[in-house]
């Protein structure tokens, strides 16, 4: 097996990085010409390091299961990306953006690789700017910024609620620019099902081309996994349908470890779940949170009235309403860390101040901002003595032009007009810390194999800030991995072509088949979404936003059950050999009903409370996590055996030598 | 709600399609219309038929996965949204709904309503970029400013989600809204100047090869658009384009 150390160099910590790079293995122009680079997955991070290894002249082949590389779900993001380039002059630094990433990961990431990716955010600006990504500008023409939780400065970068979408299209283009020069050679509607291994190294990938249904092998001197992460676990989440857990978890089952699986976040703003019919959840960016109030009814009474439909959100007054993040944390307020956020709507749920028919929502109201924003405008356009109803106006113009497409979307989705009702939110599964153990070259315990962005575990511990994916899988993919592969590529310089038709690519491509062949012969009575379904339950109820020993246990039991249930039951139409979405769904399922496995056993063995895993055995008198950082100050590594049950624990401690580790506090 | 739908199957690339009708019902008017889709798709795997193969991903309009052509329509009846952001409610109990893949020469039918949209990748790759390497010295990001509207502008054009409802809307199957998006969005920044005259040029001669078709003004294009592209665009790549035609 692989090597199980962080490879963190020594030295402060500021030069640790610099250091780093000058003691690395280069490999010489020439040489690069002679290797090749599997990337999977095509977005920011995937996205970015083809382009970026492509242009230092390995050769690149992308794989993606969507027709274009452009669609991969880093597009979907809304909010923004940070980088400490204290623009604002509000006292932002390198440092500060660590310290903020550290402590909103609740002090279970890994130092050296934090203050890398602070260090690096602020080239990624100049990188995008470079690229021609349009982001927001003021009038001056230069960059704006706006906040996002858990921090006091501003430092998110933005191009209105479509952010992800544009540094993920500037990320495309960068790869179009190599796939035009012949050095990128992408393959669309593929899905990787295996690694190939050969003499313990990474040495290729069984694909299958999602249009004829063929399986094909590629061989490579190094596979990078970017297939971001399994939030698809719970069936319902902010992600895109097929995102998937399957990249990830075919290494692990050939000895990659997988981290953390239980760090998961759920997201506050969310549109609630409407009915049973719901195929996924949407977003409303935490950017809105700069500007929305988040209040239930102060009164039981109100909230079953509004549930009733018998009475208006807007015919409370200000003093019937509870905003209990502003009550309970007066320093963040609305813009506590999204754990935080998250805990707090249920808590209101759950004590019966739900404000939809299911009681499962809260509200986000934007009249304070609207009434704001209006008067401010006024007084720029000089209007003396306006009528709330032209204050209201001007608000509302402004408060468009920031979130109108947000805005726009909770109108399509939900049929109010959130300009003049409060929307309501809910949380919702969104972003998944946990990932594939990586060291700090962002390589995997499989020699060659790689994992970046939100498929690896590395930098957001506990929980992950707002507007600190973006930053993540562009930090990994355009500055990171680059410089750490060649230190491992130096050696297979004189490797030579790897041939596919050794015995390895052989027993590869065999188990493949006879895994795809044992789905459609199944001829079950169920579908693959009834299957998902159910497991998407267990999850949300026993592994979700508060979990407990004994649903744990439960979760893990129902898991193993409804696995052996899908396996024996399941109805997977058509054939192998043609397009067969039935089939490729059926197979990310599978793989799902193992890591979900996984994940109760991580959240079981973790007897504390930290960031977005909450315990409710462990919390304190006030319900905030209480963490135990005598026993529990590790990365959990698990190791795969056989059987998700038998996995075997791995635990890397964190050392804090630069950061005081402290009791979390936003109040 | 019931619906009766008539859908176009079509096994493969080689083989002939033709229209199949099926019947819906229980439809909440809360659901997505690709959630009414995958209702019915529930129904034909129970009854062990073959179900509908159609391109979805993201589900909140953003992806460009979606695409389908609902009553002669590019993401059906309403204005601004894709496929996966149109509600049943926007339909009636008993309505006949009918679903056909976007029909281009340039966009080949793979299956039932999927389609072949790779021509899209291949005129951004003729030039749909600043060529500009990943080293971390580029100039800091507020070295040059840009005029906010400019900026503006551009970030919209750059808004295109490549879904391909322009060409499915044009009766000329003309990618002009499309290619001519991408060439604003450069054109109007500072940093994309420099081969501005390359990449236009580039681009149009491949969206040429690819096999779509002229552009007319009939404006179809900016009414689908999802996106709500602006046929100004098309205006600019003329202008761009004429200017590298006569240097």
């Amino acid at each position: 097996m692989g090597n199980f150390e962080s490879n963190a160099p020594k030295g402060p910590l500021a030069e640790k990085w610099t250091k780093h790079k000058n003691d690395i293995n280069l490999v010489n122009p020439a040489n690069k010409r002679n290797i090749d680079v599997i990337v999977v997955g095509t977005g920011l991070a995937g996205g970015s390091a083809a382009a970026t290894l492509a242009e230092l002249g390995y050769n690149v082949k992308t794989f993606c299961y969507q027709d274009s590389p452009r669609r991969a779900h880093s597009i979907a993001a809304q909010g923004g990306i940070n980088a400490a380039k204290n623009y604002q002059g509000d006292g932002d630094s390198i440092y500060r953006l660590f310290y903020d990433t550290i402590k909103g990961g609740d002090y279970r990431s890994r130092e050296s690789n934090v203050y890398r990716l602070a260090e690096v955010s602020g080239n990624i600006i100049d990188q995008c700017v470079a690229q021609g990504v349009p982001f927001a500008r003021e009038y001056g023409g230069l960059l704006d910024n706006r906040s996002f939780g858990g921090v006091l400065v501003s430092r998110t970068f933005y191009a209105k609620g479509q952010t992800g979408q544009q540094l993920l299209l500037g990320a495309y283009s960068a790869m179009n620019r190599q796939i035009n020069r012949g050095k990128i050679k992408a393959y669309n509607r593929h899905e990787m099902l295996d690694i190939v291994k050969v003499d313990g190294k990474a040495r290729g990938i069984i694909a299958r081309n999602l249009v004829t249904g063929e399986l094909e092998r590629h061989s490579a001197h190094a596979v990078v996994i970017a297939s971001g992460g399994y939030g698809n676990v719970f069936f319902l989440s902010t992600n895109a349908m097929g995102s998937n857990v399957t990249a990830s978890w075919k290494i692990h089952k050939k000895g990659a470890y997988f981290a953390n699986p239980c760090f998961t976040q759920i997201h506050p703003t969310c549109i609630p779940v409407s009915g049973d019919h719901q195929s996924k959840l949407t977003l409303m960016s935490e950017s809105l949170r700069n500007d929305g109030r988040i209040w239930v009814p102060k009164k039981k009474e109100d909230a079953e009235a509004i549930r009733a439909g018998k009475k208006k959100p807007t015919e409370l007054s200000e003093d019937e309403r509870d905003y209990y993040l502003e009550r309970r944390y007066p320093a963040f307020g609305n813009l506590v860390p999204r754990d935080v956020a998250s805990r707090a709507a249920k808590e209101r749920c759950d004590a019966g101040f739900g404000v939809n028919k299911t009681g499962e929502a809260v509200y986000l109201d934007f009249s304070s901002a609207i009434m704001r924003y209006g008067k401010e405008e006024a007084t720029t356009r000089k209007i003396n003595n306006p009528s709330d109803a032209k204050i209201k106006e001007l608000g509302k113009e402004v408060v468009e032009a920031k979130y109108g497409n947000l805005f726009q979307m909770y109108e399509k989705i939900v049929d109010q007009n959130p300009y003049e009702t409060p929307m309501m939110i809910y949380p919702a599964v969104h972003y998944t810390m946990g990932g594939v153990w990586v060291d700090y070259n962002l390589q995997t315990t499989i020699p060659g194999c790689y994992a970046i962005g939100e498929a690896n575990f590395s930098d957001h511990g506990a929980n992950r800030l707002g507007a600190s994916a973006l930053m993540q899988g562009l930090a990994d993919g355009y500055f990171v991995l680059p410089y750490t592969i060649g230190n491992y590529l130096a050696d297979d310089i004189r490797t030579g072509a790897i041939p596919t038709d050794s015995p390895e690519f052989e027993a590869a491509e065999t188990e493949v088949r006879e895994r795809l062949d044992k789905l459609v012969n199944n001829k079950g009575t169920k579908s693959v979404d009834h299957f998902h379904k159910l497991l998407g339950k267990i999850m949300w109820n026993k592994v979700g936003m508060a979990r407990n020993e004994k649903g744990l246990k439960e979760a893990i039991k129902e898991i193993k059950e409804l696995r052996e249930e899908f396996w024996k039951d399941v109805r997977v139409p058509g054939t192998v050999n043609e397009m067969n979405a039935e089939l490729e769904k059926a197979g990310r399922v599978a793989d799902f009903l193992e890591l979900g496995e996984l994940f109760a056993k991580d959240a079981l063995h973790r007897n504390e409370s930290c960031g977005g895993h909450f315990r409710e055995e462990y919390q304190t008198e006030e319900g905030e996590a209480l963490r135990d950082d005598e026993n529990f100050m590790y990365v959990a590594a698990w190791e795969y055996t056989g059987n998700p049950a038998d996995a075997i624990l791995h635990k890397e401690d964190l050392d804090y030598e630069n950061i005081e580790v402290k009791t979390r506090s936003y109040k | 709600m019931n619906l009766t739908l008539k859908i176009w199957r079509q096994k493969n690339a080689e083989s002939k399609g033709k229209v199949v009708t099926y019947q819906v019902s229980d439809i909440s008017p809360d659901m997505s219309f690709l959630e009414m889709m995958d209702v019915l798709n529930e129904q034909l795997i129970e009854k062990g038929d073959e179900p509908v193969a159609f391109d979805h991903d993201c589900r909140e309009g953003i992806c460009g996965s979606c695409n389908l052509q609902i009553n002669g329509e590019p993401h059906g009846p309403d204005r601004g949204v894709t496929t996966c952001q149109l509600h049943m409610r926007r339909f009636k109990d008993g309505d006949t709904i009918v679903i056909e893949p976007f029909r281009a020469k340039a966009f080949p039918i793979i299956k039932d309503l999927v389609v072949d949209r790779s021509a899209f990748d291949r005129i951004q790759q003729a030039g749909g970029y600043i060529s500009v390497n990943t080293s971390g010295n580029t100039q800091d990001a507020n070295s040059i400013p840009v005029e906010k509207e400019n900026a503006d502008m551009s970030f919209y054009a750059a808004t295109c989600i490549g879904c391909g409802a322009c060409v499915a809307a044009c009766k000329n199957a003309s990618a002009m809204l499309f290619t001519s998006a991408k060439v604003s969005q450069f054109a109007l920044l500072p940093q994309g100047e420099v081969e501005a005259d390359r990449r236009v040029l580039q681009m149009v001669e491949q969206m040429d090869k690819e096999g779509f078709g002229n552009c007319t003004n009939t404006g179809a294009c900016e009414i689908e658009c999802p996106k709500g592209i602006s046929l100004e665009n098309i205006a600019r790549m003329n202008r761009e384009y004429l200017k590298a035609s006569v240097k």
